[in-house]
């Protein structure tokens, strides 16, 4: 709140002094759409946006970035006509909420003349961006996938957590399952825990009352693992079986770090990307580099040899 | 499901014929909650293990206590929206506290408790200050409790940096057994809930306050012309709701030791669905403690036995969830009304 009236101010003080010595150092603005700090995932999306903003001004001191965060895809598209019509940016750094309701919107922009960098979801018309920075869902399900048949010897029973009812959720389930076809790996049961620790913990309680026996437990996001670890000591079930979750939260990737037997590895779904995006379209603003049409940051998968390099206690997610 | 739900449904009508006085409003509950009951055994024999029980009963317990306080809001009229955002709010900054104060309290009891205080009397203030605006700031209490709602979750986004908020592990390990553990096999949340629906139905039904409540609820004119003093009551109905607001915080924290901006998301509405499922108005004049009980261990039921049965797909869980409250009030307000 207080960095947001402080930028407010310094945008306005940009304003003013504007038409003083402009033409010596023009200014850059830069809009970054990004969905609100909801859970912990976009809280990490959020302060990694916000480190960035701070460096990249700090490095390009003619750079101005404007970050808007949205509560739904409707609000997202509000901010976006804000960001061109109050704002006057140059470029668009935009995390879609969904990809088709906001296609259009984007297009708008697109066609106002200016940059636009998507980051994680793609829109359903890829022609509109001119970077995209991809995160890669399938992939992830898949590479959670693979550990776990190496880990299982592609023989045992497990339980998949799913998250929220949405296209993210289905492209990870997907890939996971296609991965798995084949084995002996038997999914039990699949329920949503809404990307939530009280439902993971409670999803899980009810999992482990139904089944006597279960050998893995693929949580997918960190946030629900965080509950199925409470629900899983609880129950005294620790040395039965092991848990995957997903995204690199710091909690699990310390747990990993430790070698915790319960989290043997993470998979990696990093929210700074935003950042990355961010540097990628400021770098090509400012010094005029060239840019790839895609970046796809890679689901890689965190394991004590490499865990300390995915480590930010800093953050707060 | 079909199969068992229709000699269930029957029932009622049975009862109805055999005992001409039989209270529906009354009983209706109980009778849904026992349907619902047959229906989870049905589902999977897992349903009726000690372990499964007890685990119900223990995370009914947070919803489950702020029921209880929103039975006497609803009750005297008026509605608290808030309590969600407020349980979030109130888990985080006990949190806070915790962590703050262990350099000089220690890890052991003392910074347990000042952290209970703490979340016990944000709660009250909180909840007071959204009855004096309701009274005195004559704002419908649907307006301040929606407001007070996007302030307090927010508040706590803004704490946790959008993240989470979590309690330093020597200080969790000291508060941890106040959900997990109990007393003679029974979960000290479980314990928590029966002392507080206990005390909560003395209050309704024995003291002057209780029939204050329900007078403002049935008409505020008249009850102010009886002399009520009801903005004093209805004041105090809210300082109640956010009492229970901070004891049900109390045995969240060392559940999973953090607090989020999706802590306690939607509880407002499971405790408002919990109270007039057990029978209380909407439009107040009219509250049943026992009923909110029943109704908001009715909300877990459903949820764990969606859980425990993989017969449906887990996209229609919305829709039974539903289906099974909206059935459940049908009985008892229908058989009600015939009689």
């Amino acid at each position: 709140m207080k960095m947001k009236l402080g930028f407010a101010a310094a945008l306005l003080a940009g304003i003013a002094l504007a038409p003083l010595g402009a033409s010596a150092q023009q200014k850059v603005r830069m809009g970054v759409s990004i969905p609100a700090a909801t859970h912990g995932w976009a809280g990490g999306l959020n302060w990694h946006a916000q480190q960035a903003e701070k460096q990249l001004e700090k490095q390009y001191p003619n750079l101005d970035i404007r970050i808007a965060t949205a509560k739904d895809a409707a609000g997202q598209a509000n901010d976006l006509e804000d960001l061109v019509s109050v704002h006057n940016i140059d470029a668009l750094v935009i995390l879609p909420f969904e990809s088709a309701p906001l296609t259009d919107p984007v297009r708008e922009v697109k066609n106002k003349g200016k940059f636009v960098t998507v980051v994680d979801r793609g829109l359903t018309d890829p022609s509109i961006q001119n970077v995209y920075v991809a995160g890669n869902n399938p992939q992830m399900g898949k590479v959670s996938a693979q550990y776990m048949k190496q880990k299982l010897n592609n023989k045992g029973n497990i339980v998949v957590l799913r998250g929220i009812p949405t296209v993210i959720d289905n492209q990870r389930v997907d890939a996971f399952m296609e991965e798995i076809k084949g084995t002996d790996i038997k999914v039990l049961g699949m329920q949503y825990a809404n990307w939530n620790r009280d439902d993971g913990f409670k999803v899980m309680q009810d999992f482990l009352a139904r089944f006597p026996k279960i050998d893995a437990v693929w949580a997918q996001d960190d946030d629900i693992a965080l509950g199925v670890i409470e629900a899983v000591k609880q129950a005294g079930r620790e040395k039965e079986l092991f848990i995957i979750g997903g995204a690199g939260m710091k909690d699990m990737i310390k747990r990993v770090m430790d070698r915790d037997v319960l989290v043997p590895a993470d998979v990696l779904y990093p929210p700074g990307m935003i950042a990355d995006a961010m540097q990628i379209t400021a770098k090509h603003l400012i010094e005029k580099t060239p840019v790839q049409k895609e970046y796809v940051i890679e689901a890689t998968l965190v394991t004590p040899e490499n865990a300390s390099k995915y480590y930010y206690p800093d953050s707060p997610f | 499901m079909t199969q068992s739900s229709t000699p269930e449904s029957s029932q009622p009508g049975v009862g109805r014929r055999a005992l001409p006085s039989f209270d529906l409003k009354l009983y209706g509950p109980f009778l849904a909650l026992a349907a619902l009951v047959v229906l989870g055994t049905l589902a999977n024999p897992v349903f009726l293990s000690p372990g499964n029980i007890a685990n119900v009963l223990t995370r009914t317990a947070f919803t489950g206590i702020i029921a209880i306080g929103a039975t006497f809001v609803i009750t005297a009229g008026a509605i608290d929206l808030s309590v969600g955002s407020l349980a979030a709010l109130a888990a985080g900054v006990s949190i806070m506290t915790m962590n703050a104060l262990s350099p000089e309290l220690g890890t052991g009891v003392a910074v347990v408790v000042a952290g209970v205080l703490v979340a016990v009397l944000l709660s009250v203030a909180a909840g007071t200050f959204n009855g004096l605006l309701v009274t005195k700031g004559r704002i419908e209490a649907f307006i301040v409790t929606l407001g007070t709602m996007g302030i307090f979750r927010s508040l706590v986004t803004y704490l946790a940096d959008g993240g989470t908020l979590s309690l330093a592990s020597p200080i969790r390990t000291t508060y941890r057994p106040v959900y997990y553990g109990g007393l003679f096999g029974i979960s000290y949340p479980i314990i928590a809930f029966a002392a507080v629906a206990l005390v909560g139905a003395l209050i309704l039904y024995r003291t002057r306050f209780g029939r204050y409540c329900a007078a403002i609820g049935s008409n505020e004119e008249v009850a102010r012309y009886s002399s009520i003093r009801v903005d004093r009551i209805k004041t105090l109905a809210f300082a109640l709701q956010g009492l229970c607001v901070g004891i049900a915080v109390m045995i969240y924290v060392p559940r999973l030791g953090s607090a989020s901006a999706t802590t306690g998301l939607l509880w407002e509405l499971e405790a408002i669905a919990a109270v007039i499922i057990g029978g209380t108005m909407l439009k107040g004049g009219y509250g049943r403690i026992w009923g909110t009980v029943v109704g908001a261990v009715m909300l877990a039921l459903i949820d764990n036995i969606l859980n425990l049965t993989g017969a449906v797909s887990v996209y229609l869980n919305g829709a039974i969830q539903g289906t099974i409250i909206i059935v459940a009030v049908l009985l008892q307000r229908s058989g009600a009304a015939r009689r």
